[in-house]
């Protein structure tokens, strides 16, 4: 359904007004959606509306959460601002519909909606690309700790995918998948959080585990299936899970984890914390069902969880023109009545920023929110797959080169004083040999023995399985050579 | 102190408390991390009128109603168990359910056992399933069989107002996630039960009428049909022993094997498919574990390999009758 605007410029003054004064509290940012539906070229200078920083936030009187302990609420946001936008004017009753979600005025003139903007979303940053802040931007300052352990958290992750890839490479480990050129994604999103959220992850995001504190050697256990492993062996490499770090275990289906973050919400609301859920999605997964519903569902139940998808243009070889034709997945928000932004995914600041202010709104105002951090996948889908076959070397070198997210970084924290080259080559240096030495810990560590292939099935083992486990134990006693001998029964 | 058992109905439509409703409202009471979502399930009270009056006692967050995505409101009932509540999913039919399987299948499963036991999913997914009278295919569908080899899940079927009580409550105290399957015919049954807390074994088949002729195993609707069957067998001279497994993953082959020894004969009668049904596998079973004890094979009457049809004949012949039992019964005993 179209709407024309006649009296046009009145209407956005009115809507920019509203928006200003931080109507029911929220601050939307940017507009540039709105302007596909007017017709009227006078409305050119309809500019998006600034983001109002997390300070202004905090200030709100009231928290939504207290309501949800027994009722939800009935309306829905959607309906009260229609109702402030359009309407007042008297004779404007006989033109309009009362519609469930609020008022809708009728128009006589044909008009589709554009399938695009004139303009694509902006994106969000905080440094420019030889890490310089940019003059009289928004940002939440960043204190010389959190910086610091930001940036070498994102050399240890750039040395760790290094290191493991090889090992890999060297028939080690079966299976590796690094975050080649997403480095800030990861770590500056989760310096944004605090221990208390609960993360989602797709599978591209172990610098969220690397921040809060997971060890290389407990990376190194789970890749290499010993018994050391938390998840015992059970999962391919890669596939990380910490119940204490409140890590999900990673699930190989894409998006699956998405529904289940309304769910983890929800269970947030009943118990009124004060925190919110993470879940992480990729590019190619928001083409799943498991998207759109999760989405949906957290926008109904107004659930507090940031959706933080990382647009790197490649689901293995499936290039974003070929996953969806919408101006990326920023704009998808607001079909499901979500507020959304997007970011430069290699600008550390900016997703500290953006990921701080979306936890406000989320916690404080029960709401999910939408960030897209656009960035770009610079290493392979995994060790199964060779890019190079289906992508510019020419593309992955600048990507890999110009638009370094670490190197971008480590400019903005030398530049402050923060850290030096002698810093650098010491850090480097020790967390090669720190990965080294947890390698050959982890491969000499005995894997998990026979009694963990039956357990954890069910709390405790059924009869089937019992009966299973019996016989398994017989074959291998009577031909003990077909087992191999250094796993343990 | 037992007080006077209360006439209950398994289900009356527009009547406040049945039996299903009635186990799941202690349990809320009982654990405030008890929850229910679905579609419909609040102030509706779900397709079947189970969950009727909890949203007005509990309030509509603990009793949840989804927008219509299966899919996503098992999912989100897998992220709410593993963070500590312990949420009761209603699939208005079980049929639907299928567009949840993959999260049934590879989360619900799997995550407990995926992540070395850290995280845990108690979660249980019910519904009405079965053949009804001409519903139609698709809400006609005899779905135990797809989700059996499922590693990490419990499967049970409830067929009285007693056991569809008891088997909820142990459902939802159970620390694994359960299927709980009820049938759309069975939700008008009446009977007495007990007014104190009682659960039922999740793991145990329910001895319904003794007897040293046979054994005859079935669950869910389909043991009316045998019951029925067993008047006119009886009649004719025959002693059967009608045994309701109730709990379709694992098998009690306990009770069902001492019952194999007594009588030497099995006669299976399910409403699964006969392909791959519950029946195929509890013929395997059997056949494995007691084959020493068998004096003839073991007979399987399970529905025909076809969509249910809606005429109302068709769908007669689709799933197995009285009269079926009965001459399976003469030819076992000969």
């Amino acid at each position: 359904m179209a709407i024309l605007w006649r009296r046009s410029r009145n209407i956005a003054n009115r809507i920019r007004k509203c928006m200003n004064k931080g109507f029911m509290g929220c601050a939307v940012v940017n507009q540039s959606c709105w302007s596909s539906t007017f017709q009227s070229s006078s409305l050119s200078n309809l500019r998006p509306v600034p983001y109002q920083n997390s300070r202004y936030l905090r200030s709100l009187p009231w928290s939504r959460a207290a309501l949800f302990s027994v009722l939800r609420s009935k309306s829905t946001v959607a309906e009260k601002q229609l109702d402030s936008f359009f309407s007042s004017d008297s004779d404007d009753d006989h033109r309009s519909l009362d519609f469930p979600g609020g008022k809708v005025t009728y128009t006589s003139e044909m008009n589709f909606i554009t399938e695009s903007s004139r303009m694509r979303v902006p994106c969000y940053r905080v440094l420019d690309d030889n890490g310089e802040l940019i003059m009289g931007g928004d940002f939440q300052q960043v204190g010389k700790d959190v910086a610091v352990k930001m940036y070498s958290d994102m050399v240890t992750l750039q040395i760790m995918d290094n290191i493991f890839y090889e090992a890999q490479r060297q028939g080690r480990i079966s299976f590796y998948l690094t975050s080649t050129g997403e480095e800030a994604i990861s770590i500056a999103s989760a310096a944004a959080l605090t221990e208390q959220d609960i993360i989602l992850p797709q599978y591209r995001e172990p610098g969220v585990l690397l921040w809060r504190g997971f060890t290389l050697q407990e990376f190194a256990n789970q890749c290499f299936g010993n018994n050391a492993d938390y998840g015992k062996g059970r999962q391919m490499p890669i596939h990380y899970g910490s119940k204490k770090h409140n890590f999900i275990t990673i699930s190989s289906p894409i998006a699956t984890q998405l529904p289940q973050a309304a769910g983890i919400a929800y269970s947030l609301k009943m118990d009124n914390k004060k925190a919110c859920v993470v879940s992480y999605i990729g590019d190619g997964g928001t083409s799943e069902g498991d998207f759109h519903a999760g989405l949906n569902f957290a926008a109904v139940m107004e659930a507090p969880v940031i959706f933080f998808c990382r647009n790197n243009g490649w689901a293995i070889s499936t290039n974003i023109s070929e996953q969806f034709r919408s101006d990326g997945i920023v704009v998808k928000g607001r079909a499901y009545g979500i507020r959304s932004i997007r970011v430069d995914g290699n600008d550390a600041l900016a997703i500290y920023s953006a990921v701080s202010a979306a936890r406000e709104m989320a916690i404080n105002e029960q709401r999910a929110i939408l960030i897209e951090a656009l960035t770009y996948r610079v290493g392979h889908h995994s060790t199964s797959d060779d890019s190079t076959k289906y992508r510019e070397l020419d593309e992955i070198d600048y990507w890999k080169m110009a638009r370094n997210p670490v190197n971008r970084f480590r400019k903005w924290v030398q530049n402050n004083g923060w850290w030096s080259e002698q810093q650098e080559t010491e850090v480097r240096n020790s967390i090669r040999k720190q990965l080294l030495q947890a390698i050959q810990v982890a491969e000499k560590t005995e894997k998990p023995p026979l009694t963990e292939l039956f357990s954890d099935v069910y709390d405790h083992p059924t009869s089937n399985l019992q009966e299973q486990e019996k016989q398994l134990r017989e074959t291998i006693s009577r031909h003990p050579k077909d087992y191999p001998s250094d796993v343990s029964v | 102190m037992q007080l006077q058992p209360k006439l209950i109905a398994l289900q009356l439509l527009h009547l406040r408390n049945p039996a299903l409703g009635e186990g799941l409202e202690e349990e809320m009471e009982r654990d405030p991390r008890v929850c229910v979502m679905g579609e419909d399930v609040g102030h509706y009270g779900g397709s079947y009128k189970v969950t009727k009056g909890l949203a007005t006692k509990f309030g509509d967050l603990r009793v949840l109603d989804t927008p219509i995505a299966e899919n996503s409101f098992t999912g989100m009932g897998i992220g709410a168990a593993m963070t500590g509540l312990r949420p009761v999913v209603e699939g208005m039919n079980m049929g639907f359910l299928l567009l949840a399987f993959n999260q049934i299948s590879n989360n619900c499963g799997m995550l407990h056992y995926t992540s070395g036991g850290q995280f845990t999913i108690p979660i249980v997914i019910r519904g009405p399933g079965g053949v009804g009278r001409q519903l139609g295919a698709e809400h006609s569908q005899r779905l135990e069989s797809y989700f059996q080899s499922i590693p990490g899940i419990q499967m049970v079927a409830c067929s009285t107002p007693y056991n569809a009580k008891g088997l909820m409550k142990a459902a939802i105290r159970s620390e694994n996630p359960v299927i709980l399957f009820e049938h759309v015919l069975l939700y008008n049954l009446k009977e007495r039960i007990p007014d104190e807390d009682y659960i039922c074994n999740l793991e145990e088949a329910e001895l319904v009428r003794p007897g040293e002729d046979i054994t005859i195993l079935t669950y869910s609707r389909m043991r009316y049909h045998v019951m029925q069957a067993a008047k006119t067998l009886v009649n004719k001279g025959y002693d059967p022993e009608v045994i309701d497994i109730r709990s379709l993953k694992p098998f009690d082959l306990y009770t069902i094997g001492n019952s194999v020894k007594k009588t030497h004969r099995v006669l299976i009668v399910e409403e699964c498919m006969r392909t791959g049904g519950i029946g195929a596998s509890l013929t395997a079973a059997i056949t494995e574990n007691f084959h020493d004890y068998l004096d003839a094979p073991v007979m399987c009457l399970s529905s025909q390999d076809v969509p249910t049809p809606y005429a109302g004949t068709l769908e007669e012949w689709t799933v197995v009758q009285p009269a079926q039992i009965v001459t399976a019964v003469e030819q076992l005993c000969q």
